[in-house]
């Protein structure tokens, strides 16, 4: 019986693998705003924009320490990037759009990106796209929380990262954080 | 949940699920015409033609408008100008700009019943732009949602739908969207202009425009459609106006504020006044900029269930 259950708890774990428990994620986060202060210094040309849907979840966690740390107001928002997207009618299910939040101007800013998970670098392509009918940065960088390294279709690569992890393209990274979340981030074998 | 339709042919026929799914993509697409750059890519690599059978100026510059909005390439069609004058008929038209490879057909057309033949009969995804006397699915959609931003919802409102309903394509769509999305439906009119069998839609019928204002909490006022009338239904536009006109005295006379609204063109002093028409009551030029981001949010689904 013991057996059992521990054969269970093994494939269990080989199913879903935690990357990253709360106290990590807190610490993770307090990193990525020591990089975005060293980079930014006291914020005076900088913006942040979340990207919809899941990427705000994370970013509502950064700006919120970020604001804390600095004790100073960012102009932040949320970009929705889906009517830019280049898979739209290429694949089966529908899109469907989320409120882009954007109440300042970005014409000549430093915007910093934020994302939960870089996989193939197709959504930052499309929010890039999705910003540039806002204005002309000065200059456009990029957070991710989980780094997923070699699945790149596009030439696109991160500025800040909250911690990298090989994996292959069945596999899925699902980010449970935000209000009423666990705050832990786990790897998922697809196929098994 | 994509549409459970290919094709947008009338309100008859999509689920109220349809109807807020258009609503929740038109809420994002009228943050995107009010950015500073209008556009999104969205259908760049499909062609829409828009087939006018019949006179319009509002719908299609505002299908024209949504489909550039959506990086859309678009081709004009007007009858006046073709050779359907000529004598060939509307599938062959048609089958001859689909073969110049279009994907989605916009068409307006006088006899009820037109887009929904064509449905039958191509592969493209057809939006019934206004069939004869029959539905105008968008103008109902562009109604329902300036309703909803209006007073916050479309459950539980009272709607009376003022005019020639006989001749109208705006009122049965109308009808249909409102009684789907729960709201109470009233028609008012000159009893020459109800038609006979309305009450069978469930909706109330009243002939006292002033009982109608006093009943709703928005008054939808349509057009007297003289070109499709061909013998007289009232003794003149004068007493049509005495009698069926919204004026600012009506209003005062109510002991609450209603909203207008009018789908375009009006009649200034027939069926509204000036004086009504301008005020802060009505949500007309409302209409027309939801109008916009409805059919840009109709293609945009449409464009995913491809046909």
């Amino acid at each position: 019986m013991h057996l059992f259950l521990f054969i269970f708890a093994v494939l269990n774990a080989m199913q879903k693998r935690l990357i990253l428990n709360a106290e990590l994620l807190s610490i993770t986060v307090d990193r990525l705003c020591q990089q975005l202060i060293e980079n930014h210094s006291n914020f005076a040309n900088a913006v942040i924009l979340g990207l919809q849907p899941r990427g705000v979840h994370f970013s509502d966690l950064l700006v919120a320490h970020l604001r804390q740390l600095i004790s100073k107001d960012i102009p932040y928002g949320y970009l929705d990037a889906t009517f830019y997207r280049d898979d739209f009618r290429r694949r089966d299910k529908l899109a469907t759009a989320n409120a882009t939040k954007i109440d300042f101007i970005i014409e000549d800013k430093e915007v910093i990106l934020v994302d939960d998970v870089l996989f193939t670098g197709r959504t930052v392509r499309a929010a890039l796209d999705a910003m540039m009918a806002y204005g002309r940065p000065s200059k456009v960088e990029l957070m991710v929380l989980i780094n997923r390294k070699y699945t790149r279709d596009l030439p696109i690569s991160p500025d800040y990262i909250g911690k990298d992890v090989n994996t292959i393209e069945t596999q899925k990274v699902l980010v449970d954080i935000g209000a009423g979340k666990k705050n832990k981030v786990w790897l998922i074998n697809e196929e098994a | 949940m994509p549409l459970s339709q290919q094709h947008l042919l009338g309100i008859k026929n999509i689920t109220a699920e349809d109807i807020q799914l258009i609503f929740t993509t038109a809420d994002n697409f009228k943050e995107v015409i009010n950015r500073p750059i209008k556009k999104v890519p969205s259908l760049r690599d499909i062609t829409i033609a828009n087939v006018f059978f019949e006179n319009s100026t509002r719908t299609r510059l505002s299908f024209e408008l949504a489909e550039k909005r959506l990086s859309a390439d678009v081709i004009n069609f007007s009858a006046a100008s073709s050779s359907v004058k000529k004598g060939e008929t509307l599938l062959d038209t048609v089958n001859n700009i689909l073969a110049m490879k279009v994907d989605m057909v916009v068409m307006r057309h006088a006899s009820p019943g037109a887009p929904h033949f064509l449905a039958r009969h191509i592969r493209a995804n057809i939006v019934n732009a206004g069939d004869g006397t029959h539905e105008h699915p968008t103008q109902a959609l562009l109604d329902t949602f300036s309703i909803r931003e209006k007073l916050g919802g479309v459950a539980g409102k009272k709607v009376a739908i003022i005019g020639d309903i006989m001749h109208s394509r705006v009122a049965i769509s109308n009808i249909f969207a409102l009684q789907k999305l729960g709201a109470e439906v009233m028609v008012c009119g000159p009893i020459t202009l109800l038609p006979k069998y309305i009450g069978a839609l469930g909706v109330k019928v009243e002939l006292d425009v002033q009982k109608a204002l006093a009943w709703c909490d928005v008054a939808n006022v349509l057009r007297i459609q003289l070109e499709r009338q061909q013998i007289k239904y009232f003794p003149s536009l004068r007493e049509y106006a005495l009698y069926y006109g919204i004026n600012r005295e009506r209003l005062n006379r109510l002991d609450k504020e209603i909203t207008i609204m009018h789908p375009g063109p009006i009649n200034r002093g027939v069926e509204l006044n000036s004086d009504v028409a301008d005020s802060e009551h009505a949500i007309i030029l409302d209409q027309v900029e939801n109008g916009v981001a409805i059919r840009m949010a109709i293609l945009y689904l449409l464009a995913n269930a491809a046909a």
